[in-house]
């Protein structure tokens, strides 16, 4: 049985359409990555699965529970760890752990024992008795993360967890996540940061408009969706590009332009490597193609706000 | 640990959290709330009150002191469900976070109702402990007055609740106490007899639910049994109700859409 199924949900907001359809399903145990640019519904979609809004239709079961009719005991068994830190700032790390564990219905006696654990797990043995407003950003993470295993959940719904978070703190939080799996935990991530889904992600769909537009494992949709190479030709500002581009265009399957910069992508890159190693004035960058490539193919360069 | 528990408790972890916080900083909140209150009855009673007759065999002091409880339970009750609320719901996003567990946003809501009105039991307590030890209050009936407090305290949290479902932001909070609070509190019986109103202020004052907390309170601390004591209890008591019923509707409005 699935850990999560979500099926042909909708959900609208006056005129639009914020979730418009829209049908998956997360196995026990993997790590399932919702992708897709600013207001594609994604935020939307979790409060769906969590039982926070209404559905217009649709069905949606979370750890054998249907949504929203028996969300209160779907959510006993999960982890949230949402996209704004809402720790309690007059709380300490172990008084924000504990106070959370309560609304589990959880005993303080077994609240107060896992609390060690929780908090090395967090990396923050030492900061029992901090103050919230005394750790980083990466720490507030890390204990927002704690904070959503104190039940120990079967299922972490994780939104954007390391959105601006520096490298150090990302990839601690990589490495934590990378251990839930292991310990057979189901995760749902939504991120922006393409790869994050691609070291993390079992299986992932991209969506916009509310609808979905591709599903996969992260190598399948680079195999499917895009040429292996890209060359990004950069110009070093003396206006070579557009010739360059213009000249040498059949030698990519697809040629894409973004202001300085030229995406060239090939199924072999050999003859237009040679002929940029013959240009003065460009830049250029040979690479395998990735999931941000996919991304952008499916979803656009323009920007979303 | 069982679902039925949680179904049937689930305020009060809500409730816990708010205590736990109020406890680091229990000391300056009890001095607060009380001095304020004290300064005002101390100094309109017995400068005012030397100027004035007793009232219903009253000495003026005594019958401020009884008001004084009211308007002060009432004043702890609407604050704590208006700023204390807005700022966890609002500002801090600790609903969020607790709607994230298997709680739900009745238990939030009833845990944030019966936390205002704990406010207001330890501020109406601490002045009747003032004034009883003053010698304002006659005889043991006066311990009555506690249950009484917890009353009229949920009848204002519930209301405020309201308030604070549909408030944009703190400033909105004013209008509440222009429009609602100060001008109750000057019909309600808290300063004067109402019979010093025209008749049909006076009847209006009767109505609002601070007049119910006043009416069981005052003969209570005189050592008398209020007249229509049930109907005061049952006034204030659906009072809490619908007003929690329509908070709780509004609140659900503004966070689950």
């Amino acid at each position: 049985m699935a850990a999560l199924s979500v099926d042909s949900l909708r959900k609208a907001y006056g005129d639009s359409e914020v979730v418009a359809g829209l049908s998956f399903a997360v196995q026990p145990g993997t790590c399932f990555g919702l992708l897709g640019p600013n207001g594609a519904g994604k935020t939307t979609t979790l409060r769906l699965c969590l039982g926070l809004t209404a559905p217009d239709a649709g069905r949606i079961t979370l750890g054998g529970h249907a949504i929203p009719q028996d969300a209160q005991a779907a959510r006993a068994r999960a982890g949230v760890v949402p996209q704004f830190d809402n720790l309690d700032p007059d709380f300490t790390c172990a008084e924000n752990l504990l106070v959370f564990g309560r609304y589990f219905g959880l005993p303080d006696a077994e609240i107060r024992a896992r609390i060690p654990q929780l908090l090395e797990f967090a990396s923050l043995s030492g900061k029992a008795d901090a103050r919230i407003a005394t750790l980083s950003g990466g720490m507030k993470r890390r204990l927002t993360l704690a904070r959503a295993l104190v039940a120990n959940p079967d299922i972490v719904f994780l939104d954007e967890p390391t959105t601006g978070l520096d490298p150090q703190a990302r990839h601690l939080i990589w490495e934590r996540l990378k251990q839930l799996k292991a310990a057979g935990k189901t995760l749902i991530l939504t991120t922006h940061f393409m790869d994050e889904a691609e070291r993390l992600c079992d299986t992932l769909i991209v969506v916009d408009h509310g609808r979905k537009i591709a599903e996969g494992s992260p190598r399948e949709l680079i195999a499917t969706h895009i040429e292996p190479q890209v060359v990004e030709v950069f110009d070093e500002s003396c206006g070579r590009l557009p010739g360059f581009v213009e000249n040498h265009r059949q030698l990519a399957e697809r040629v894409e332009a973004s202001g300085e910069t030229a995406f060239f992508y090939c199924r072999d890159a050999a003859p237009l490597l040679a002929a940029l190693a013959d240009e003065d004035g460009l830049r250029y960058m040979h690479r395998a193609a990735n999931l941000e490539d996919v991304f952008i193919k499916l979803t656009g360069r323009e920007l979303r706000d | 640990m069982s679902v039925s528990l949680l179904a049937t408790a689930g305020w009060f972890p809500v409730w816990q959290r708010n205590f736990l916080v109020w406890r680091k900083l229990a000391l300056p909140s009890i001095l607060g709330n009380l001095a304020d209150p004290m300064i005002y009855m101390l100094g309109l009673g017995y400068g005012l009150g030397a100027m004035l007759p007793s009232i219903d065999g009253q000495p003026y002091i005594a019958f401020l002191a009884a008001g004084t409880v009211c308007a002060s339970t009432m004043n702890a009750a609407t604050f704590e469900a208006l700023y204390s609320s807005f700022s966890r719901m609002h500002v801090q996003k600790t609903w969020d976070a607790i709607l994230n567990t298997p709680l739900g946003l009745a238990d939030v809501v009833a845990g944030e109702l019966v936390w205002a009105a704990t406010k207001s039991l330890f501020s109406g307590a601490a002045i009747l402990l003032v004034i009883t030890v003053m010698g304002l209050t006659s005889g043991p009936l006066a311990l009555w007055a506690l249950p009484a407090i917890v009353l009229t305290g949920l009848a204002f949290a519930a209301l405020g609740l309201i308030w604070n479902a549909l408030a944009p932001s703190y400033d909105f909070f004013m209008y509440y106490f222009t429009l609602f609070i100060t001008p109750m509190t000057l019909i309600s019986g808290v300063f004067f007899p109402t019979d010093q109103l025209p008749g049909w202020l006076a009847f209006v004052g009767q109505c609002l639910p601070l007049a119910q907390g006043v009416a069981l309170i005052r003969p209570l601390l005189a050592g008398q049994v209020p007249a229509d004591a049930l109907l005061h209890v049952g006034v204030l008591l659906a009072t809490a109700a619908v007003a929690f019923a329509i908070a709780l509707r509004l609140t659900r409005r503004r966070l689950l859409k």
